[in-house]
């Protein structure tokens, strides 16, 4: 029974009842996710599943995910070096006070995924097409399981947007 | 959380001889069941997880989709087919929860979500006949903005709180189910119950019974089809009112509709009164708002949800203009 954490085998829980998220913080010392609400309400706990799904890591048993690889924040900086992403929300004052910064990261490289699938959102006009664009409008939509109380969601839809199309804004 | 134990079903003949056992819950994604939990309002002693069974999403010889009841509410959205030929059902699942969750959550465990009522979920403080049967109900004489309009009854007011579900009852789905029983199929709209006096029973099926798909049948106008959700944030927040429509046009007429609503009952509410008012009908705004008062003029609103009667009219109303498109 195991997991692959950030590419490191990880040993499941012996409770079922052991969320991802209290896998992730109290087992594995990990505490870049986040524990918000615990209720699916906030996003701060989300991870990615197999590289680019995202979840919410407080509403998943840890034991479903045996076998699956998760990658949380701290398995985003290779080497020591910062996720472009993680740079580019340095850069657009992407947060205040940080808390929810590693689940909007995850969250945004999920989304990346999703957009390049063709994944419609309620705000795409023509569902029937198969690609969407990285526009703000589509970002924020698709960013609304983030919630940000410092409210810094202006630098963080810019830090998206420049890490994904290039664009100064 | 109450201990339980942990088993994963390869297949669903595994599945129902693990969940055959009173006390024993299937196990979706996860994102309504592990919350109730956590809350102690399920206390399950053996969780079945079936997120292994199928999950395909398979076009059927007579041109409708069989969709494995394992299939995440992402993989559905995002399908080619269900894009083109019914787009309501997509557009329904994505003014659903948030990305994360629908990535989570499994088809089988939308539909069988429980009831967001603060009341239900207020375990120590209030009183509910839905979580303690004969309790009493909260709700009805509380804050009820988000309660029910229609099929309420005096032992409970709460709303189902899927929006797939509404497009999935516009659609006509049926849902496939097995048991140790056997199999069956009911239509979705026959699947949930009207609260009644047993509000805590929530649909028809059976003990040990599973969910193994959802079909939709063929339905060529469902192309023309789309989805509202009113609620009080643009995003990430539970239906005021929600419909789920389809429309076939003859001649500046309308041959055939489908309406759902969403946000006014313990369970997706099939228009049916207001499909019957329309068919054959001129398609036009004083139609389309005269059937939805048709439909609403069994409405019975609580202290603060009024407003929810007007809303759905109008809700109603512009969602069969907007399918109208250039023929409006």
């Amino acid at each position: 029974m195991f997991i692959t954490i950030n590419g490191s085998k990880a040993p499941l829980p012996d409770d079922p009842r052991v969320s991802l998220l209290d896998l992730l913080r109290e087992h594995l010392h990990l505490s870049g996710a986040k524990k918000g609400c615990d209720q699916g309400a906030c996003g701060a706990c989300t991870v990615l599943v197999d590289g680019n799904e995202r979840i919410l890591s407080c509403l998943a048993l840890a034991v479903q995910y045996e076998g699956r690889s998760i990658t949380s924040i701290e398995g985003l900086a290779a080497d020591g070096a910062l996720h472009p992403l993680q740079q580019a929300f340095i850069e657009h004052d992407g947060f205040q006070c940080g808390y929810c910064t590693p689940g909007q990261i995850c969250s945004a490289i999920g989304m990346a995924e999703e957009l390049q699938r063709g994944v419609p959102s309620q705000m795409t006009q023509d569902i029937s097409k198969g690609t969407i664009a990285h526009t703000p409008d589509e970002i924020r939509e698709r960013m609304s399981g983030n919630l940000c109380r410092c409210g810094a969601y202006n630098g963080i839809v810019a830090a998206i947007t420049e890490h994904y199309t290039g664009a100064e804004k | 959380m109450t201990p339980f134990t942990y088993a994963r079903a390869t297949d669903a003949a595994e599945a129902i001889r693990l969940g055959d056992r009173p006390q024993a819950k299937y196990l979706g994604g996860g994102t309504n069941l592990v919350d109730l939990l956590r809350e102690t309002l399920e206390r399950p002693t053996a969780l079945v997880d079936v997120t292994g069974l199928s999950s395909t999403i398979e076009e059927r010889p007579d041109g409708g989709l069989l969709i494995g009841a394992a299939a995440k509410n992402t993989a559905v959205a995002e399908h080619r087919t269900v894009r083109t030929r019914y787009p309501v059902l997509s557009r329904a699942i994505v003014a659903g929860a948030s990305a994360q969750i629908r990535n989570m959550a499994t088809v089988g465990g939308n539909i069988l979500q429980r009831t967001r009522c603060t009341y239900f979920y207020d375990n120590d403080g209030s009183r509910c006949n839905k979580r303690a049967p004969g309790q009493g109900c909260d709700a009805i004489d509380g804050f009820n903005r988000i309660h029910a309009i229609l099929g309420a009854s005096p032992a409970c007011v709460a709303t189902h709180p899927s929006d797939m579900c509404v497009a999935l009852a516009a659609l006509g789905a049926v849902v496939h189910l097995r048991s140790a029983r056997g199999e069956r199929t009911l239509p979705l709209t026959d699947l949930h119950r009207l609260p009644e006096d047993h509000p805590e029973v929530e649909t028809m099926l059976e003990p040990g019974e599973l969910i193994t798909a959802i079909e939709l049948p063929a339905l060529s106008f469902a192309a023309r089809s789309t989805y509202r959700k009113v609620r009080d944030r643009a995003s990430y927040a539970f239906a005021l009112i929600s419909v789920a429509a389809a429309l076939e046009l003859e001649g500046g007429a309308v041959k055939d509709v489908r309406l759902a609503l969403g946000g006014v009952a313990h369970k997706p509410w099939r228009a049916w009164k207001a499909e019957a008012a329309l068919k054959g009908r001129p398609a036009t705004v004083e139609s389309f708002r005269a059937a939805a008062l048709v439909e609403l003029s069994d409405a019975k609103p609580l202290r603060d949800n009024g407003f929810k009667v007007e809303l759905a009219v109008r809700t109603i109303a512009a969602v069969l203009g907007e399918l109208m498109g250039e023929n409006a």
